[in-house]
């Protein structure tokens, strides 16, 4: 592959994904509208689609306001980590035979890094807001990430041990002949749960719970630093579908009538739109709940299926 | 009246003194006069005495009786402050009045009786400003700290035209915001204890989870609430100021806006105590459009607070769908009284018209599609296991506490008692309706919801029977008060010709006296209060409606759980802001 080439990679997966981000407004907005019995946005343009491009110069052109009470350097920090972890993490997603940022032999791993470098947005934002609802938010979005986080690495484990490489790649192709959601229907479980929580999307979305904490963390945030919360949100969802896709759904194989990329993202949208129905449908459980949930039933379920994969995996090596 | 004289025989025997002095009122509630030195020992006498066993403070409220003309057989008063008490047990109120001379006289404080006396007794002195000797923390409730005055003392103007312009010069504005400042140690709350610095949390007066002008201050240790409390008042409007300027007649639009959920259900509520004092007796047909109308709107109030309840939750979709239903029944209740919220549609002595024609039409589409809908609702939010989760448990209170906390509807009959004045004390008709009271036993936010979706059930049913037993008759009760008067005799004689105009130019004046309705409305027990002093208009209007000392009840409730907490409490409350501070 030739530098140019890889910059061209880059420069596409950027536009693409950005430009998902920003399609994801209008998406979500139909998509809940067509469940809650309503018409959602259908003016501007064909099906309402512009949309989107109102909502973002409106972001754009709101007044950049840093509260004078709020911590200004890290402040601004904040809502640039969420969007600058998420959109490293796409790096070793494998869209289609040979178009992947970087083809690490570490990929599933710097994933894990990367997310959880996410964690970091929440709470400098929620702290350096200085307002005692985004804290609230911080707090809780920190110590669910965290521990959802734990899970997240292990529920993918069994994946890893199946394929025996970290290589988001080798992972995808180990699929050809079955996926692995028929072998690891309890890790793509356990993920999909984790994923919802570390987007914090609702049923999770406890960091910023509207009806308790308004906005939470995000509550001082304004303009285009809000606008970043935002497409960070879009752009986890995203990645999310991406990674589920690529580890448990045979990533972008697929009948070959239709193009490798184009089965990518076919998949992708589909729990994309999962993640829209589960916001329209499910209450929010409290935090200590979703904590208690995690470490007392998700964490040893995740164990058992680490432990039975790794034996099966074992016998049939040695068998 | 038996059971008067009986009360008042054991206050003489057990207190052996002739001070006690009974009233006659035409509600036929038995009425006793108690010297204020007297009003605690009576009072925790009828509250202890298993008996007695009056357990429930229903009402305190005040009256300013100094510019009274036709006042008969009754001790002198300036003032007079006036206690309703309630026995689940003898099913039977009783009134006790204490007569206060002087300008800003002052009596002891039953708080130490009664827990929900609190509020009250800083409404009165609000209101009053009667002083309450040996209440915890006697301040103003409803109106602003830096109020001058007290708005129901007859003095108070009650236009801002009589007050002059309004002017907010920087000194004012700095007192005015410094008055708003919360400090702790006011509330008696600390700033930290041995071992933590507690948080102090705003919610409120602007918050997606109050639902309305509530504040709520909240004592945090970590997300744990350590102590709550409510600001109210941001919503009160001066309802009660306002009646005494109404006549009888137009004051039935403001009472739409009480709870402003319940709609014509507040008509009847005031309507009731009206035509008591009037003696006005609504035909059949009157009674049970009424109840038809009353009980479209407690559905249509329960699914308000259903979904939102779900919302507070954090499940996004019920609302929409239950508010769908919802214009389903404002399109019945349009069609029938023209308006959909606030249709002011009941008059003094029957209903504003007659019902449209095709109104069963309407009324059936209804009950045939809303079962159905209610069982899906059911399935998607109160069998959500998530929902489960974040209500069973949650916001638990006794029976016992309920009651001394002067809790009614369905926050008393998911304690487990079987109680609803449509059922025990039945008025505008319902002893002729079949339907149950749902109840259940836990008393947490859970149990409170499904009361309350048992309770649109047993609503339909009850429309459903107006609907296929809808007497006929007139819409009207033939008498000279009903309001605007029937007009069939008046181009006969010039007597009636005469009281037909001052009828309806000055409004109907209804005789001296006083009564109390109570109903069962949509959040629990809604009464009127009314005294007439022979006018045209009333001279004290008094509103007890359920939110209040509901909410009073909150702090109580929410206390050792967490914010998330909180907002099921307060969904599970189902409390209107204009309900609470009218």
């Amino acid at each position: 592959m030739t530098v140019m080439q890889h910059i061209w990679i880059v420069i596409g997966v950027l536009f693409v994904l950005l430009n998902i981000a920003a399609g994801l407004i209008w998406v979500e907005r139909r998509l809940l509208a067509l469940w809650q019995n309503r018409l959602g946005p259908n003016r501007a343009g064909p099906l309402g689609l512009f949309i989107v491009l109102a909502d973002t110069l409106k972001l754009f052109f709101k007044e950049d306001w840093i509260p004078p009470f709020a911590d200004k350097k890290i402040f601004i920090l904040a809502p640039a980590i969420v969007v600058g972890s998420v959109l490293l993490s796409f790096v070793i997603i494998p869209f289609a035979p040979g178009i992947v940022v970087a083809d690490l032999n570490i990929g599933l791993l710097f994933f894990l890094a990367m997310s959880s470098l996410g964690v970091y947005s929440i709470v400098l934002g929620g702290w350096a807001s200085n307002n005692k609802y985004a804290l609230l938010g911080a707090l809780r979005g920190a110590s669910q990430m965290i521990a959802y986080e734990v899970f997240m690495g292990l529920s993918l484990m069994g994946v890893v041990m199946l394929t025996g490489s970290f290589n988001m790649g080798a992972i995808v192709e180990a699929q050809k002949d079955m996926w692995f959601i028929v072998t690891q229907p309890v890790g793509f479980f356990i993920f999909f749960i984790a994923g919802i929580a570390e987007t914090h999307r609702l049923p999770f979305d406890i960091p910023e719970a509207e009806s308790e904490l308004i906005a939470g963390y995000h509550a001082e945030y304004s303009g285009m630093k809000f606008g970043m919360f935002f497409i960070g949100e879009y752009l986890g969802i995203t990645l999310i579908s991406a990674m589920m896709v690529a580890m448990f759904f045979g990533g972008w194989l697929g009948p070959s009538f239709l193009p490798p990329l184009a089965w990518f993202a076919l998949k992708t949208f589909f729990f994309i739109g999962v993640f829209i129905l589960l916001r329209a449908s499910l209450p929010r459980p409290r935090y200590d709940q979703l904590i208690e949930y995690g470490w007392k039933i998700l964490l040893p379920v995740v164990l058992a299926n680490l432990m039975i994969t790794g034996a099966i995996a074992l016998w049939m090596r040695g068998g | 009246m038996q059971l008067a004289n009986a009360i008042l025989q054991h206050l003489q025997e057990r207190f052996s003194n002739d001070a006690f002095q009974q009233q006659l009122t035409v509600d036929e509630m038995p009425t006793v006069w108690v010297p204020k030195e007297r009003i605690i020992p009576v009072i925790q006498y009828l509250k202890s005495d298993p008996i007695q066993s009056f357990s429930f403070l229903y009402d305190l409220s005040g009256i300013d009786e100094r510019n009274r003309t036709k006042k008969t057989n009754t001790p002198p008063s300036d003032f007079t402050v006036v206690y309703h008490l309630f026995s689940y047990r003898q099913n039977h109120f009783i009134r006790l009045k204490v007569a206060l001379q002087g300008e800003y006289p002052a009596l002891p404080s039953i708080t130490a009786v009664f827990k929900n006396a609190n509020w009250y007794e800083r409404e009165v002195y609000d209101m009053f400003g009667i002083r309450f000797e040996g209440h915890p923390h006697l301040q103003r409730i409803l109106m602003p700290l830096t109020w001058k005055g007290h708005p129901l003392r007859k003095e108070h103007p009650a236009r801002a035209t009589e007050m002059g312009p309004y002017q907010l010069w920087d000194e004012k504005q700095d007192i005015e915001q410094e008055a708003l400042r919360f400090k702790p140690e006011e509330w008696g709350m600390q700033r930290e204890s041995d071992d933590a610095d507690f948080m102090f949390l705003n919610i409120g007066p602007q918050h997606p989870g109050t639902h309305g002008v509530l504040r709520i201050v909240l004592q945090l240790d970590g997300e744990d609430i350590v102590d709550a409390v409510p600001e109210i008042g941001f919503h009160h409007r001066g309802a009660e100021k306002m009646g005494e300027r109404q006549t009888w007649h137009t004051y039935i639009p403001y009472t739409d806006r009480i709870d402003y959920l319940g709609g014509v259900m507040n008509n009847l509520a005031y309507l009731l105590a009206v035509e008591k004092l009037a003696g006005i007796e609504v035909p059949e047909r009157v009674k049970v459009i009424r109840v038809m109308l009353c009980e479209l709107f407690r559905i249509a109030s329960h699914l308000v607070w259903f979904g939102t309840f779900a919302q507070d939750v954090g499940q996004l979709s019920p609302v929409f769908y239950m508010f769908t239903d919802r214009e389903k029944i404002f399109d019945i209740i349009e069609a029938i009284c023209g308006g959909r919220m606030h249709p002011n549609w009941f008059r003094i002595g029957g209903v504003s018209q007659d019902l449209p024609k095709g109104w069963e039409t309407l009324v059936r589409s209804f009950v045939d599609h809303f079962p159905k809908q209610l069982k899906e609702y059911n399935n998607m939010v109160i069998r959500n296991s998530i929902f489960r989760a974040r209500t069973k448990g949650i916001g638990v209170y006794t029976l016992d506490e309920a009651i001394e906390w002067g809790i009614t509807g369905a926050g008393l009959r998911a304690c487990g008692l079987e109680w609803d004045f449509r059922k025990k004390r039945p008025y505008s008709g319902y002893e002729l309706f079949d339907f149950d009271i749902p109840i259940a036993h836990n008393g947490d936010c859970y149990d409170r919801s499904v009361v309350r979706v048992e309770e649109m059930r047993q609503s339909l049913r009850i429309v459903e029977q107006c609907l296929n037993n809808m007497p006929e008759g007139s819409y009207k009760a033939d008498h000279p008060l009903t309001t605007p008067p029937l007009k069939k005799y008046t181009m006969q004689d010039i007597e009636t010709l005469i009281t037909h105009f001052l009828n309806v130019s000055w409004g109907p004046v209804i005789p001296a006296g006083e009564a109390m309705s109570y109903i069962e409305a949509t959040k629990g027990a809604n009464s009127y209060y009314l005294t007439s002093d022979g006018s045209t208009a009333p001279y004290r209007v008094r509103i007890r409606t359920p939110s209040f000392p509901h909410m009073q009840m909150v702090p109580y409730i929410s206390k050792g759980y967490t914010v998330a907490d909180l907002l099921s409490i307060l969904g599970s409350v189902d409390f209107v802001l204009a309900d609470i501070d009218r």
